[in-house]
């Protein structure tokens, strides 16, 4: 059965088993979040957890990698919160000597 | 307390963990995908599998013989396996064991787990390090637009969601990975216009040293030869992207003929896509070894890698490490490495270890080893690359500094090195930590400077003091709980 997402006020559907990320893909979205500095659009880069471009809010829960969550029925995609506010900044500087 | 924890299920990972346990020792097998294989056997969630889901899918029943041997083992207790969590701390108290710090790996996963926290530390004796590697990036105008993708992404959204990422795609940069990416695109029926490779040609099949050690390696770049054809997709060498081109995301890209260092050498073409997949090769996650102090050397396609010996034995006592974090080469080799990791453990453990099958598996990773390094030398990163860069390029994408912000820290500021640069316009110190862009940086640190890229430029960007960001929680319990000195001090520094 075909899961039913929600994504800035519209459904997105997706195959059992696909990511949130892919789901949009197939969707026709490419981007779903704007960078802080340049307000530049962001979606899918590495696809493997690695670049963070993907950040997405995910039933309220922030910074979320949408290419590794995977889609399920009734999810709430992308919303209020800012991303990056709830992950720890761990790159200080001071931290590239260790 | 197990006596191994191997971290990273990919091909190394999961020969490692499979090899170990077999021989006797008690192993727990930690990855952050969700089901076994890492990069090479990325497969379509197995609840869900379709028949046709492994076609073209080399190596496939290698994959299936290990998981099923995985499984047993599971079955007996002789591997504790966490699926879809990752290890972003690893501390040792002097001659005591590693501690890993685990979290889960999204936090959709979270609500299914155990709220008691027994799984967020783990304790073992050794550790086989599996952590594999990413795609090598380089930028180029237009990359961060929607649309751009790393090469292996396109490939993993494929293989592991059967989602094309566009439908008509240019595959660019360099190595012999363009060619499954634009072959596998062009089967689940994007068009693919053009292989943009940087280099001359598909040499590496012809060089005595590289099909002499890996006569597989040469049917299958004419297997790759035969469905480019078939799919009537261009191959174009000593070609390169200029630039990516769109408001929003990608619309076309600009190509022009190159020189051997990547200088160009014809007029730019227009090429209208929507779906540029760029890869310049692989480069290892080194974040797990680097945070143990593990010895790093450079490989001889330049990329940062951990030094072993022939058992995989890093210079840190008790620390293994197979696969791509050793060197960009391969799942057939990352195997070899794996198993031969878990023996040379077993032995040193007490545990029974065939010696002849010891020597075997060190010929062959010698031998891959050999062909990976003719790779390497085929397909160079052009040395004249930072020409392609304009001011406003981005170079970090996390923290969104620019050509130009590097090129003013270093003539304004006087940043010389990588880690200069680094503290003066902060490129890679976003949330991927620098995987993406520091590569690049440490290239452009010595390209301003007018020297070749070394060691000291790498390492500055490769270290991390988290192997991933954590939720701030998991650092306050780490902080609350009893943890090393060390490691409460990192979080007390980074919480700042
Ligand atoms: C996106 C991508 C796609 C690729 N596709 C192909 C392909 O189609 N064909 C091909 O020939 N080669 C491909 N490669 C190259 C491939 O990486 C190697 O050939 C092979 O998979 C290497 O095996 P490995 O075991 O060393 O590492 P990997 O297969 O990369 O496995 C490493 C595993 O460790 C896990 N890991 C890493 N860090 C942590 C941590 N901190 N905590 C927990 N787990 C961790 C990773 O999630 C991963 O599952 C691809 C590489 C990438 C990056
Ligand atoms: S696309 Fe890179 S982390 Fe999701």
């Amino acid at each position: 059965m075909t899961h039913q997402m929600t994504f800035r006020g519209t459904t997105v559907a997706a195959e059992p088993g696909q990511s949130v990320a892919a789901a949009l893909i197939a969707a026709g979205v490419t981007d779903w979040r704007t960078t802080g500095k340049g307000g530049r659009p962001r979606g899918l880069f590495c696809g493997i957890g690695i670049c963070f471009d993907c950040l997405i809010t995910v039933d309220g829960i922030p910074d979320q990698r949408a290419c590794l969550v995977a889609a399920a029925d009734g999810m709430r995609l992308g919303a209020d919160a800012e991303p990056g506010a709830a992950l720890q900044d761990a790159c200080g500087p001071g931290d590239d000597d260790a | 307390m197990h006596d191994v924890a191997v971290v990273g299920a990919g091909p190394a990972g999961l020969a490692a963990a499979v090899e170990a346990a077999e021989a006797g020792l008690g192993v727990t097998l930690i990855d952050t995908a969700a089901q076994p294989g890492g990069q090479y056997w990325r497969h379509y969630d197995q609840t869900h599998a379709r028949p046709d889901d492994h076609v073209g899918h080399h190596g496939w029943s290698v994959f299936t013989r290990l998981r099923a041997r995985l499984d047993a083992l599971r079955a007996t207790g002789r591997i504790h396996y966490l699926p879809g969590q990752q290890v972003w701390l690893i501390t040792r108290e002097p001659n005591g064991p590693f501690t890993l710090q685990v979290t889960a790996a999204t936090a959709a996963a979270t609500a299914g787990r155990s709220q008691d926290g027994s799984d967020r530390t783990l304790a073992a004796h050794a550790l086989i390090l599996c952590p594999g590697g990413y795609d090598r990036q380089l930028p180029v105008p237009g990359w961060d637009l929607p649309g751009v993708l790393t090469a292996g992404g396109a490939q993993a959204l494929l293989k592991g969601h059967r989602t094309p990422a566009g439908r008509r795609a240019v595959v660019a940069g360099t190595g012999p990975f363009l060619l499954p990416v634009a072959t596998g695109l062009a089967r689940a029926g994007v068009t693919v216009v053009a292989v943009v490779e940087a280099n001359a040609t598909l040499g590496w099949f012809r060089s005595p040293a590289g099909a002499a050690s890996a006569p597989g390696k040469s049917a299958e770049a004419l297997r790759y030869a035969a469905l480019m054809a078939r799919h009537r997709i261009p191959y174009r060498t000593r070609t390169v992207i200029r630039e990516v081109l769109g408001t929003n995301r990608a619309e076309a890209v600009r190509v022009a003929r190159v020189d051997r260092d990547g200088r160009p050498t014809g007029p730019d073409e227009e090429i209208a896509v929507d779906l540029v997949a760029l890869g310049w090769g692989f480069t290892p996650s080194l974040e797990l070894p680097l945070m143990l102090g593990a010895q790093t050397t450079m490989d001889t396609d330049g990329s940062l890698v951990v030094a072993v010996d022939d058992r995989q034995r890093s210079s840190v006592d008790g620390l293994y490490v197979a696969g791509e974090a050793t060197g960009v080469g391969g799942a057939a080799l990352a195997v070899h490495e794996g198993r031969l990791g878990a023996l040379a453990l077993a032995a040193e453990r007490g545990r029974p270890a065939d010696p002849a099958l010891m020597r075997r598996l060190r010929g062959a990773v010698r031998r891959g080893r050999r062909f990976a390094s003719a790779m390497h030398r085929t397909y160079p990163l052009p040395r004249a690359w930072p020409d392609w860069l304009t001011d406003t390029t981005l170079v970090c994408r996390c923290e969104e500094v620019a050509y130009g912000d590097l090129r003013r820290a270093h003539h304004d500021l006087g940043a010389e090195d990588a880690r200069t640069l680094k503290m003066l316009a902060r490129p890679g110190m976003g949330w991927c930590q620098g995987r993406v862009c520091g590569l690049a940086t440490a290239g452009i640190a010595a390209w301003l400077s007018g020297r070749e890229t070394g060691v000291d430029d790498l390492r500055p960007l490769a270290t991390r003091s988290l192997a991933v960001p954590v939720p701030l929680g998991e650092l306050a319990a780490l902080v609350e709980e009893t943890t090393p000195p060390e490691a409460a001090d990192e979080g007390g520094r980074n919480g700042d």
